[in-house]
């Protein structure tokens, strides 16, 4: 294996706002790499033979073929590659976690810095128009539709929703996706804030499932103002159910329900999806707090924190009852949120919200911890160090402390069969429910997880579907 | 769906309207208790709104809403023959209805609305329906046609006087409820202070009470939690648990603080759209 005699074993640095601007403003945290600093950073990979990256990646991108004619310079035919498998290449070159996918098993990553495939991924889509994908992809101008003598409903428009309509998309079958908010996109418009994945972005790449002959219908609730039933009666061939797991858990702690108190998905979903950063040129109110704890360690904590603090709240602590090194989220977020100014109190756990004389949110108790033996997750188990407290004071709280199955949709289904907690049993190669046709992934199938991989779920299911429905090229 | 509003009428003229929209999808699902969220504009907040009754076969829902914050007066600019941007429904649990005797449905102010939609699928169980409602006077009563119509008593109380008892809803509804000990049920849709008293009202005579809540929600789907509300020492959320809880373990104070919690930013946007609006 012969390493290019420039070789850089670094990997080409990502264009960031510097912290103390970006902590408060909602733009992008990266900008994005130049044409330069792209082709650069894909000739530092190899080539290899048998590419080791792409058996990390969900929705099996040819990964070794996109970022080679990346750094022969040519963009239109990376994009295409691209697109041949994943349907939202603008969204996964910054959202997902290529640490432990495509980059984690690049073969650079034994000796120096994987190749950075996800900035790279990122600067091909971003560069390409794709308003016109489905030229790209077909070569007409329009998508036409050969195969509509069958059709395709999906429930829910997240990234496993979008997934399974590229897909179907892509083979000629019309795909009408059924959304229960007024926005396209699902915890991609919702959950992640602007900074770390832009609307427009979002938009662009739905944008092009349109254009690709997608129907998408807002405001339409599974399970309330449509049933699967419906769905089979209107003569739908197949039902994909990627709604996702956005019912929030709360801890059952004194004082939840005081005032100042959310869930993560409340305080994300005013500022994200209500826009509430911009009030009141936006109609939905946020709260301006000026010290505020977020309960969790994962990206859903990060997300919330560091929005906190571009609100212009003083003090934003993280309050996680294990330490650093357990913390779910990716470490870029983590570092982001430290870089930004975010305060972690580690070993400490929520014991108690106490409110004022308004019953507004004015302090909380946390029982300070100490790691013990590692539990069935692999991680030390957090023990509570008896009779040692502290006091945080703190004007609002937020739970980023997990999702589960949202049941509108699945009580109003006979026939579905429901795991023991709660999310829907599908065949695990398959993605088909116990009800015939109809298929389910992502969030709602294997509980909260990440963008890929229900996307990587949506594929599968997809594959099953356009085989049955004998559209497979 | 056009959501396309069909027929406005203006019931207290500057301060409560209704509004029949086509919306054929929503109509043909629909059930007593149900409501749906509406956004006015591009830039607007989700609003829940009680669907007041429904039309499956000409297509249609009515809503009725008092002018109260920016978002319902930017409805109340809308005009017959215009488009809500967005209409999501219908939502919540429906209503418990069964054939089970006497029911007494108890509405004040805009609530009276609800009720109707309620009271009306108690009559269609079977159930003999005494409507009682409330304002502070006649002016401000809604829906009395239409109960008249179909329910066999309707009793009133206006705080003034001006129409029927001078007074509370409470106080009709303590009298009928010594009357006759076999009212199976009373449902209370209202302001928090008359569900509150209601359920007071009712708490000695031992009848089944169901009040609706009108708490604050954002998707209006059971993602977020804004409508938690404690009943009977437990989290429930009003927008899919509910909107209707049994009233007599509801915590009232918490939703009463709840309920205020975005009162500076809501006055903030109202100010502003007066100015804008130049009034």
């Amino acid at each position: 294996m012969a390493i290019k005699k420039k070789f850089n074993p670094i990997r080409t640095p990502m264009p960031e706002q510097p912290a103390d601007v970006r902590n408060k403003n909602f733009k992008e945290v990266a900008l994005g790499y130049s044409r330069e600093q792209a082709i650069e950073e894909a000739n530092r990979c190899i080539q290899c033979k048998v590419p080791l990256c792409q058996k990390g990646c969900p929705v099996e991108i040819d990964i070794k073929s996109f970022v080679g004619h990346l750094a022969a310079g040519d963009v239109p035919s990376a994009y295409r590659v691209l697109k041949e498998t994943n349907a939202l290449p603008a969204v996964c070159g910054r959202v997902c976690p290529q640490e432990t996918q495509c980059e984690g098993s690049c073969i650079l990553g034994k000796k120096h810095e994987p190749v950075a495939i996800g900035r790279l991924e990122r600067f091909v889509a971003d560069t390409f128009d794709s308003d016109s994908a489905c030229e790209m992809i077909t070569g007409h101008t329009a998508c036409s539709l050969p195969n509509d003598q069958v059709k395709v409903a999906c429930i829910g428009s997240g990234p496993s929703s979008l997934t399974v309509a590229g897909y179907l998309a892509a083979r000629g079958v019309p795909v009408t996706i059924y959304e229960a908010l007024h926005e396209i996109g699902g915890v991609l418009v919702y959950g992640i804030p602007e900074f770390r994945l832009p609307k427009a972005v979002v938009a662009r790449e739905v944008g092009a499932l349109w254009a690709k002959g997608v129907t998408f219908m807002p405001n339409w609730v599974g399970g309330k103002t449509i049933t699967i039933q419906d769905l089979i009666d209107d003569g739908f061939d197949a039902v994909f159910i990627g709604v996702g797991a956005g019912l929030p858990w709360f801890l059952n702690i004194p004082g939840e329900n005081l005032v100042g108190v959310y869930s993560s998905n409340e305080y994300l979903t005013r500022i994200n999806l209500g826009r509430a950063y911009d009030f009141p040129n936006y109609d939905t109110p946020a709260p301006r707090p000026r010290n505020v704890a977020v309960i969790g360690g994962g990206n859903v904590a990060m997300d919330a924190a560091r929005t906190a603090l571009r609100l212009g709240a003083e003090n934003v602590y993280i309050t996680y009852r294990r330490t650093q090194d357990e913390m779910p989220a990716r470490l870029e977020e983590l570092h982001h949120a430290i870089e930004e100014g975010v305060q972690l109190e580690l070993l400490t756990s929520p014991i108690a919200i106490n409110g004022d004389e308004n019953s507004h949110v004015k302090s909380m108790t946390l029982q300070v911890m100490e790691l013990g033996e590692p539990d069935a997750s692999g991680r030390r188990r957090p023990v509570a160090v008896k009779g040692k407290t502290k006091e945080l004071e703190v004007d609002m709280v937020i739970l980023a402390v997990g999702t589960g199955a949202n049941p509108v949709l699945l009580e109003a289904t006979p026939g579905l069969n429901l795991s023991k907690s709660g999310y829907i049993d599908a065949n695990p190669e398959t993605g088909e429910t116990s009800i015939p046709n109809v298929f389910a992934g992502g969030d709602i199938v294997g509980g909260s997880a990440t963008v890929i991989s229900a996307m990587g779920a949506g594929r599968k299911a997809a594959k099953t579907i356009a085989e049955r429905l004998k559209v497979e090229l | 769906m056009s959501n396309k509003i069909l027929q406005k009428k203006a019931l207290i003229p500057g301060q409560t309207s209704l509004l029949v929209i086509d919306a054929p999808q929503i109509a043909k699902k629909a059930k007593p208790g149900n409501f749906v969220i509406l956004r006015i504009h591009d830039k607007g907040e989700r609003v829940p709104l009680t669907i007041a009754d429904t039309d499956p076969e000409a297509g249609t829902i009515t809503i009725v809403y008092l002018v109260v914050g920016k978002s319902s007066a930017l409805l109340e600019t809308l005009k017959e023959g215009e488009i809500i941007l967005d209409v999501c429904g219908p939502l919540g649990k429906p209503t418990h209805i069964e054939k089970c005797g006497t029911v007494i449905c108890v509405g004040g102010g805009t609530g009276i609305a609800a009720m109707h939609h309620i009271a009306k699928g108690h009559h269609k169980a079977g159930n003999h329906v005494v409507a009682i409602v409330g304002a502070r006077s006649k002016d401000l009563l809604l829906f009395c046609d239409e109960l008249g119509g179909f329910c066999p008593e309707l009793l009133i109380a206006t705080d003034d006087g001006s129409s029927g008892h001078k007074g509370f809803v409470t106080d009709v509804l303590r009298d009928r409820l010594e009357k006759d000990k076999d009212v199976t049920e009373v449902v209370a849709i209202g302001p928090v202070p008359m569900m509150e008293a209601v359920a007071k009202v009712t708490k000695p005579f031992g009848v089944r009470t169901v009040v609706s809540l009108n708490s604050i929600m954002v998707d209006g789907v059971g993602m977020c939690g804004a409508c938690r509300c404690n009943v009977g020492g437990e989290t429930r959320f009003a927008c899919v648990d509910g909107p209707e809880f049994d009233g007599h373990k509801v915590d009232f104070n918490e939703l009463r603080m709840r309920l205020a919690q975005y009162k500076n930013q809501e006055n903030e946007s109202m100010d502003l759209f007066r100015r804008e609006h130049g009034n």
